[in-house]
């Protein structure tokens, strides 16, 4: 079996690129391009570069003794919240904005769910002095405001997505309909692992980066390169498919992904894709969606911004229908509680995102012996007035 | 019998198409606003059917889908509204909505159910050329659909030839690089472009959309172009005067 997408974009049955005409310039330009761009040797150097000595790479792998201890495993950690913005984001962004960088074009667009994304794409388009519009629903913009102050200081414009839930699902609308609006100056950095072919496929070898390094790093510390299991939250799916990426073909690896089930998978508030979805098309790609028996797209929920997507990228759609991967999902409660957890044993806050992935221990019971490596994909900076508002602090 | 809108693009005459959204203003207005449109001359229909995240589609229609949704409209409800439609209209129609929900309804099923009725095409701006061509082309010739494809000023003039090849009837002619009812008027860039593709004696004649929203802008779409398309415009009438003053809204384009 392949996980990886093929010449088409497709993985298994999912993914594709279901546009409209008006994209097909732009897409098909990338298309054409982005593999051979990518696997320059002056690509690589660059890309390389800057990660090292801006991004801070490699990010530490890092064992979790007080962790391991309460739940009877070892636990290593994957620390993307120590990259320069705080997540795991940037490896993408970076990647990105050398590609559009070749493409001669000149003005950036994201959009963005908890602004992680939308900060280390300005914060690249700082760097490189480019022009940076990020959209970001207006409901997030309330829920992530240190994040979209610090996209302001950088220099970026955010605009608000009004329409449907004013989250993540309409901010990439609208910044689709941008690029629409502007086929030809304009390069659009998409932060998951979704949308129309190249796109999931490009995100997720920018970011395999993480699944590399884990390997050389646990050999160093374990002795051998392979783990018992990788685990990480998915939304859309970036670091989730860069966790996985180097161990998708390694068959004893066990691959869980842990999606956010918001107030609970059957509560009708919730973004649990692959307990909740059906195959359709969003944004571009054919993947498991949540929608109305109509096919009309529903509306998530979920209290972390970053996971609150009614989609999942279509890798992860063909590694849930294939089996290849484990899903479960984390209630809001479950996820709160295991990053207050992971805070007062290991002294790390994660992002409310990455909560979710350390809420597996609520589900899943590991063996004594099991590597278990969890991509702490983000801090929790960003969502302290979230931690400070349910756990009563102030 | 032969498709209605091959015969209608026979007739030595600019064409005006008007596209509304099914289920706006009220969910019951479907069948009166296509009786009002064709009793005033409209010489073909685009009814759209809702989609809550309408990619290619600027705040108008956006506003109409979302308005359209919240009445109840559906696929299933949509069908139903027009299942005696040709006992009483006779110009082509053509349903024009996104994928997914053709997808979930079942793709041979809503052809099925088009070619019933007596739907003559359809649009849908995120099936792409090659997986029509692939999965579904066969599906559409067997109900008797025309599958209409859109061009834009970026499309290449070898794209342009593919697409051209492809199509039977019209090709959709997007004005602008843009979503729809976002630009205002026509410049030298547009013209151009009309003229480049007028000039590539394509086996298909072509109707414009996007950015057409009056007299002027309908002479200035068809000086080249067979006929244009109004969906906007006309769906901004509709919310400021209702479904009652159609004929004020048409009889200022021509």
């Amino acid at each position: 079996m392949n996980y990886n997408a093929d010449e088409k974009g497709y993985y298994g049955e999912f993914g594709g690129a279901f546009i409209p005409e008006m994209l097909y310039p732009n897409v098909e330009e990338l298309r054409a391009n982005y593999l051979k761009i990518m696997y320059e040797d002056s690509f690589q150097e660059e890309f390389n570069q800057l990660l090292k000595d801006y991004v801070g790479r490699p990010s530490p792998l890092y064992f979790a003794k007080r962790l391991s201890e309460k739940h009877g495993c070892k636990i290593y950690l994957k620390r993307e919240d120590l990259n320069h913005t705080g997540a795991h984001k940037i490896n993408n962004t970076i990647g990105q904005i050398l590609m559009a960088q070749k493409l001669g074009k000149t003005r950036i667009i994201a959009e963005t769910g908890a602004g992680q994304h939308g900060v280390a794409t300005a914060t690249v388009c700082a760097l490189m002095g480019l022009e940076c519009i990020v959209y970001m629903g207006e409901i997030d913009i309330a829920r992530q405001a240190p994040n979209v102050a610090r996209m302001k200081m950088l220099g970026a414009e955010v605009r608000p997505a009004k329409s449907g839930s004013r989250t993540l699902k309409d901010a990439t609308n609208e910044a689709i309909r941008d690029w629409i609006n502007n086929p030809v100056d304009t390069h659009y950095i998409i932060g998951s692992a979704i949308g129309p072919h190249p796109y999931p496929d490009m995100v997720t070898r920018f970011q395999s980066v993480i699944s590399e390094e884990i390997k050389w790093q646990l050999k160093e510390k374990e002795g051998r390169e392979n783990p018992d299991y990788v685990v990480a939250c998915i939304g859309g799916g970036s670091n989730a498919a860069g966790t996985y990426y180097h161990f998708l073909h390694e068959p004893e690896v066990g691959i869980i992904a842990v999606e956010a089930a918001g107030k609970g998978v059957n509560s009708g508030e919730s973004a649990a894709t692959s307990a909740l979805g059906k195959v359709g098309i969003i944004h571009g790609c054919k993947t498991m969606l949540m929608q109305t028996p109509d096919g009309q797209i529903t509306e998530p929920y979920s209290i972390s911004a970053g996971l609150d997507y009614p989609g999942v990228g279509p890798m992860h759609s063909h590694l849930y229908k294939t089996g290849r991967a484990e899903f479960y999902s984390a209630t809001d409660d479950e996820a709160m509680a295991a990053g207050l957890e992971l805070t007062q044993l290991e002294g790390i806050i994660p992002a409310i995102e990455t909560g979710h992935a350390f809420a597996i221990f609520a589900h899943k019971k590991f063996k004594k012996d099991d590597v278990v490596v969890i991509s702490l994909s983000g801090r929790g900076d960003k969502d302290l007035n979230t931690y400070i508002d349910y756990f009563k602090l102030a | 019998m032969s498709n209605r809108i091959k015969s209608k693009l026979q007739e030595d005459k600019k064409l005006l198409s008007i596209y509304f959204t099914a289920g706006y203003p009220s969910l019951n207005d479907t069948v009166q606003i296509i009786q009002d449109l064709e009793k005033n001359d409209v010489d073909m229909i685009e009814i759209g059917l809702p989609f809550s995240d309408p990619l290619a589609d600027g705040p108008t229609i956006q506003e109409s889908s979302t308005h359209a949704l919240k009445n109840g409209m559906t696929t299933e409800l949509l069908f139903d509204q027009l299942k005696d439609i040709r006992k009483s209209v006779s110009i082509p129609l053509i349903i024009m909505g996104y994928f997914n929900p053709m997808l979930q309804y079942g793709v041979e099923a809503f052809c099925k159910k088009c070619h019933e009725i007596g739907i003559d095409g359809l649009i849908m701006p995120d099936l792409p050329l090659d997986v029509y061509q692939s999965d579904y082309e066969a599906i559409f010739k067997k109900y008797g659909l025309l599958n209409i494809f859109l061009i834009t000023p970026q499309t290449s003039d070898q794209r342009i030839h593919q697409i051209d090849k492809a199509s039977d009837g019209f090709i959709y002619m997007v004005s602008s690089a843009s979503v729809t009812g976002s630009k205002s008027g026509f410049g030298q860039e547009q013209e151009n472009y009309f003229e480049r593709v007028a000039a590539m004696n394509l086996k298909n004649t072509q109707i414009v959309g996007f950015g057409i929203k009056d007299a002027e802008t309908f002479k200035q779409a068809t000086k080249t172009a067979k006929g244009a398309i109004i969906g906007s415009a006309f769906i901004k009438h509709l919310t400021a005067n209702g479904i009652t003053k159609i004929a004020d809204f048409i009889n200022k384009i021509r």
